[in-house]
């Protein structure tokens, strides 16, 4: 009650009055309520479960029993460093990184046209124009792939229809990108990356675009730059942050991703195609977790040069 | 002078964009009425409905619906609890811990699917719990809370502190306060991001291949008749439908932010 008295106001009645009393006057328990059961969610389950892969990557496997020895040791890294190993490292990187480059130059018109020449229902429509694939099923855009790229499918017809097959067949007999047929080649793998992730590129460059004052264009063009040169030193050095923002989505979404490699593409593997295997049919755990430690630790470095060029503001 | 019309060159290209982001989508609703059911044959040689009514009557469908609406269901109740709960503490205070408490929400969305996953499992198999029902909702909750953080933070950042101190000062107790000032004023926002969340949870599959055992959820059925297609027509339907169902909480969550600071869905 002398608590109360001095602050003027009287005490509320009843516990929950009281409790309110307390936490109104302790704003310090209130947040350690508010943050407690969710940072022990994602404490205990989540990281938790992330601490006991990771510790899982210092363990090996025996080479003769097939059971993992619990002895700490660095061999399971080093195997990671075996040719066919680094393969698979290098073959998913040069995608993410190719993925990530035309993601960004096909993206970029959508989002500059959005952000600076579209108003009222075309904004609208630009934005759901987004949205939607954005957050429509992953699983069935992948499948329109499936269809789209089949020998049977819309693609070759359209070829065909266009008297154009021999164009097609000259681009499959092209080695690394060509194959059988597009649903099995590196083409269509990229093809299925890029379609998947484009809109994850597309809102933060819009975002970083949409702040960008007019004046300062306008200012730019009083003082005697062409349009192409507003471009060129004033509109892309601050829509660069967005690119970056745009490209940590695609980036890492495809250094993760093991479905769609599985479904369009070659037997070549990626990241998360091995550690899928190696955790499920090989039993390796050890392999298969520091095979997953590959992608953190590229997204790490990225993400610390991304904040550096000042990424994170644009998300 | 900055020309306020857009180039032709300009127009083509973002025409273009959003041509390439959608007509893969459409092409799904012209082979759900093809009556071709062997190959991936375009065009339709002819058009038929006659795979709904083969949809309607499989079981197996219905049952992976069905799993997928409840673990959705569940996932989103739980991300909106705890995700309400990190953003009220987070918007308006400093504490120590907030950066880590911030990264930790969006770390499960941020690091690659595939390691939530296998993390999850290898977890499940270490403590000896049984794949279920549960061992799924535990998955997806998880990566469900960023999607409600992210739209009630911005929320409660508008927010302005003062309606709960005067509310306070008025006399009401904590629990009025939450009902009839605060959860008023974050509830579109709220609606919005438990809207993204089923829709998130309805989705996904990476995660969930690794945290369920026989049980399937819709995109897990998908996914087998990807990897080895059975019957290809039921499948065109069941994604034409897929396609239909996710729209509905993405324009709703959109109408219900639209106009303010932010709107949902910006980081999915």
């Amino acid at each position: 009650m002398a608590d109360t008295a001095h602050s003027g106001t009287p005490a509320r009645p009843g516990p929950m009055g009281r409790m309110s009393d307390l936490l109104w006057r302790r704003p310090g328990l209130l947040i350690l309520l508010l943050i407690l059961p969710p940072a022990l969610w994602l404490g205990v389950i989540y990281l938790g479960a992330l601490f006991a892969l990771l510790a899982q990557s210092f363990f090996s496997i025996d080479p003769f029993s097939g059971l993992i020895s619990y002895e700490l040791t660095l061999s399971t890294y080093g195997e990671l460093f075996r040719a066919s190993n680094m393969d698979i490292i290098l073959r998913t990187v040069a995608m993410a990184a190719s993925v990530t480059a035309a993601a960004a130059i096909i993206g970029f018109p959508v989002a500059y046209y959005a952000a600076r020449y579209a108003r009222g229902r075309w904004k609208a429509l630009f934005y759901l124009g987004v949205m939607l694939p954005l957050w429509s099923s992953y699983l069935v855009k992948v499948y329109s792939w499936k269809l789209i790229l089949a020998k049977e499918g819309i693609l070759s017809w359209l070829f065909e229809t266009l008297h154009l097959t021999w164009l097609l067949e000259a681009y499959l007999s092209l080695p690394v990108v060509g194959g059988n047929s597009l649903s099995v080649s590196w083409t269509g793998t990229f093809l299925v990356f890029l379609y998947v992730w484009l809109p994850f590129m597309i809102l933060p460059i819009q975002a970083a675009l949409e702040r960008v004052p007019r004046s300062m264009l306008e200012a730019s063009g009083d003082l005697g730059a062409r349009p192409a040169q507003t471009f060129r030193h004033v509109l892309l050095p601050l829509a660069l942050p967005g690119v970056v923002a745009g490209s940590i989505f695609t980036f890492s979404l495809t250094l993760g991703d093991y479905i769609i490699p599985q479904i369009v593409g070659t037997s070549a593997r990626m990241i998360g195609q091995a550690v899928y295997q190696f955790q499920g049919t090989a039993g390796n755990i050890p392999l298969a977790a520091a095979f997953a430690v590959v992608p953190i630790l590229i997204m790490g470095v990225y993400l610390y040069v991304a904040r550096r060029m000042g990424a994170f503001d644009a998300l | 002078m900055h020309s306020e019309r857009a180039s032709l060159g300009l127009k083509i290209a973002a025409a273009a964009g959003l041509l390439f982001m959608h007509l893969p989508i459409l092409l799904i609703f012209a082979y759900a009425f093809t009556t071709e059911d062997k190959s991936y044959q375009w065009p339709p040689p002819g058009l038929t409905l006659k795979w709904f009514g083969v949809t309607w009557a499989r079981p197996d469908v219905w049952e992976a619906l069905s799993l997928s609406l409840r673990v959705a269901a569940i996932s989103t109740v739980i991300a909106l609890i705890l995700g309400t709960l990190c953003a009220a503490a987070v918007a308006r205070t400093r504490f120590f811990g907030r950066e880590a408490i911030s990264l930790l929400v969006i770390l499960p969305i941020a690091l690659p699917g595939i390691i939530t996953g296998i993390s999850l499992r290898s977890a499940f198999n270490l403590a000896d719990i049984p794949f279920s029902f549960w061992t799924i909702v535990l998955g997806h909750a998880t990566f469900c809370v960023v999607v409600v953080y992210n739209n009630a933070v911005a929320r409660f950042r508008r927010t302005s502190g003062s309606l709960v101190e005067a509310s306070m000062d008025l006399g009401a107790n904590a629990f009025q306060t939450f009902r009839y000032v605060i959860l008023p004023n974050i509830s579109t926002a709220l609606l919005a991001g438990g809207m993204l969340a089923f829709a998130l949870s309805f989705d996904e599959v990476i995660v969930t291949t690794f945290t369920a055992g026989q049980q399937q959820t819709l995109p897990i059925w998908m996914l087998e008749e990807l990897v080895r297609p059975r019957q290809r027509p039921v499948t065109n339907v069941v994604a034409m439908v897929v396609v239909l169902v996710t729209f509905l909480p993405i324009l709703g969550a959109y109408y219900l932010t639209r106009g303010t600071d932010t709107v949902a869905g910006q980081g999915k």
